[in-house]
């Protein structure tokens, strides 16, 4: 419990470090008000939008300004919706967090029994179909496979919805595109992790008592092959949340990836402030669940 | 010997290893038999193929390990020919194993409680509250404090010697008919060694179960052992009651073995040696496999020596001994 409140306290200098960057790219990209502002604006009217948004204040109390505002959850108007951004980005939160769960989902359904079976059939022809497989998964770049896979099940065979967000099915093509890449990673780590597993003294043991070779694989096997599993998890969940940018995008997926992709194009950039922050808490707390749940698959590491 | 009461017999058993560097013959032509409740040991050097020929007999090897020629029968089936499925129903329930290093060979993500109750559950048609105090009463069995909080520990949290009472107990759950201890105290220092030895002898002679130990050392032979098999090379070099060894040992192998061990009454200034090594199994000497460090190696040592009865249950693989009883008769 007491690490568990530590490592929280952690969490306050990344978000500080994170809102520093943020407020640093987001002032090197340009003036906002010459955007905001029509064309045709005269300087006085410039002068005074800058004035009321305190953009003339020096730089280090512009930023302090930015992070009182953060901490009360304002990131500023947005000016393409009309309102305030943090809500905005909060509504489009739980699309995103779905076809997360799903992806990562898919990812472990299709690795563990890949990996596991590559692992046992080391150097056959199965072994190197999935390994071969895998790397393929991995080198794939996931708008492509989107577009394929939309092409073979929406478009010839019309078994799949072709886009936007609504039933289970719908839900099908864009976690299988943002979760290969996942699985493929993970496919070859647990074969590697497996491997390693399959020789230790502790399986042997557990044959020695008569179980099956596929109760020793499983039950004995692969929780002790599951901690790098689940560190790789933790570590792709940002790489799958720029994966999900592109995927949204194809599949028309009312998450936040299209949100900040059209947000960036629009250079709003209250909306884009409030995306990042809210992508860097989700990846942060990704993490703190690996944490926890290392001690869950593993009894020998203690937290200090 | 009768019939009987021979409980595994292992005949003419050889095994073999494929590597990358060819086949690695281990074990070769390596008969024993185990009486119903007889503690044997198999003492040898490392690489004497002690380890697997226990292996062997619970058909554990490797992949890359396997039995080419002989039988192994235990209560008069042929491990060897049975089918994995039947072997499963031994391995455990009949045979069961302790091995050497017990923080490795016991799953570290599983309770103790647990990996007993496996066996347990998977031989025995219990239900798992029965099975729970089964294990319970085999952990107080084997000198475990506390065995209800010991049930529910990680082997982590417990010391060498519990660990190794834990894989005994593991061993014993299912009431086999013979235990192979594969050098179950060489992990293990000198006083937990003792107590280890004697609840694994005690249990034994509760249960009426038989043991194989595999081992190294002497010292643990005379504490345990009813009859003793001298290994070296992959083969038997000598087979007899444990008085007959450390007292008329015959093969130069066993000598060599005995005067190497320290001894406590200080007439020993220096501790003796076996010069040489073992030979690698891709290198085995023609003739008689101790020829190269044998110190009585003579010409008729360059052809093979059987393994011959010389008096009741004595066997010895030596032409010197074969010689001194041709001379005397």
């Amino acid at each position: 419990m007491t690490y568990i409140i530590k490592k929280l306290f952690q969490i306050i200098p990344v978000l500080f470090i994170i809102s520093f960057v943020v407020f640093i790219f987001v002032n090197v990209s340009g003036d906002p008000v010459v955007l905001m502002l029509p064309e045709d604006a005269s300087n006085e009217e410039i002068k005074a939008m800058q004035e009321s948004l305190g953009l003339d204040k020096p730089v280090i109390v512009q930023y302090g300004l930015f992070l009182s505002n953060v901490m009360k959850g304002q990131f500023g108007q947005s000016f393409v919706y009309k309102q305030e951004a943090l809500p905005i980005v909060l509504e489009r939160l739980p699309a995103t967090f779905e076809l997360m769960i799903a992806a990562i989902i898919i990812s472990i359904l299709i690795s563990i029994p890949l990996g596991v079976l590559s692992a046992i059939k080391r150097n056959t022809f199965i072994d190197l179909f999935i390994s071969g497989t895998s790397v393929l998964g991995k080198a794939m770049p996931n708008f492509w496979l989107g577009l394929m896979l939309m092409l073979v099940f929406s478009v010839y065979l019309q078994i799949l919805p072709v886009s936007s967000r609504g039933s289970l099915l719908h839900l099908v093509l864009p976690a299988i595109t943002t979760g290969t890449a996942m699985a493929a990673e993970l496919t070859r780590m647990l074969r590697s992790q497996m491997l390693d597993v399959l020789h230790q003294d502790y399986m042997r043991t557990a044959r020695s008592k008569g179980l099956s070779h596929f109760s020793v694989v499983y039950k004995h096997g692969l929780r002790n092959s599951l901690l790098p599993v689940i560190t790789l998890i933790a570590l792709n969940i940002s790489t799958l949340v720029g994966g999900a940018l592109v995927t949204e995008v194809v599949f028309a997926w009312p998450g936040i990836g299209q949100l900040v992709i059209s947000a960036v194009h629009a250079r709003d950039m209250a909306v884009v402030q409030a995306c990042i922050f809210v992508i860097a808490i989700f990846v942060i707390g990704a993490n703190f669940l690996a944490d926890i749940l290392y001690r869950v698959v593993d009894p020998r590491i203690k937290y200090r | 010997m009768k019939e009987s009461e021979v409980l595994l017999e292992v005949k003419n058993l050889k095994t073999h290893f494929n590597t990358i560097n060819g086949v690695v013959p281990s074990v070769e032509d390596v008969s024993f038999y185990i009486n119903k409740g007889e503690k044997v040991a198999i003492v040898g050097e490392s690489g004497s193929g002690k380890s697997v020929t226990s292996l062997s007999i619970m058909r554990l090897l490797s992949e890359t390990g396997k039995i080419i020629d002989g039988s192994i029968h235990f209560c008069g089936r042929n491990l060897i020919e049975l089918s994995e499925k039947d072997m499963r129903k031994i391995r455990g329930n009949e045979i069961a194993m302790v091995f050497q290093e017990p923080l490795s060979s016991l799953n570290p993500v599983m309770t103790v409680g647990k990996q007993i109750m496996e066996s347990i559950l998977l031989h025995q048609k219990t239900r798992k509250q029965n099975a729970k105090q089964q294990v319970i009463d085999l952990l107080n069995k084997v000198g475990i404090p506390r065995p209800e909080k010991v049930f529910s520990s990680y082997p982590h949290l417990l010391s060498g010697g519990m660990r190794q009472r834990v894989m005994i107990a593991m061993a014993l759950s299912c009431q086999p008919k013979l235990i192979i201890a594969d050098e179950p105290t060489t992990a293990l220092d000198v006083t937990i060694q003792a107590q280890i030895l004697s609840i694994l002898k005690e249990l034994s002679e509760q249960e009426e179960v038989a043991i194989l130990l595999i081992t190294h050392d002497l010292g643990v032979v005379a504490e345990v052992a009813d009859r003793v098999i001298v290994m070296y090379a992959g083969q038997v070099v000598e087979q007899a009651e444990i008085f007959s060894i450390f007292d008329y040992p015959k093969h130069p192998y066993t000598k060599a073995l005995l005067n190497s061990t320290p001894k406590l009454d200080f007439s020993q200034t220096e501790l003796l040696s076996i010069e040489g090594t073992v030979p690698s199994p891709m290198e085995i000497p023609t003739g008689c496999r101790f020829y190269d460090r044998c110190d009585f190696s003579s010409e008729i040592c360059k052809q093979s020596p059987e393994l011959k009865e010389i008096t009741d249950g004595h066997q010895v693989r030596c032409w010197l001994v074969e010689e001194a009883i041709d001379n005397r008769i």
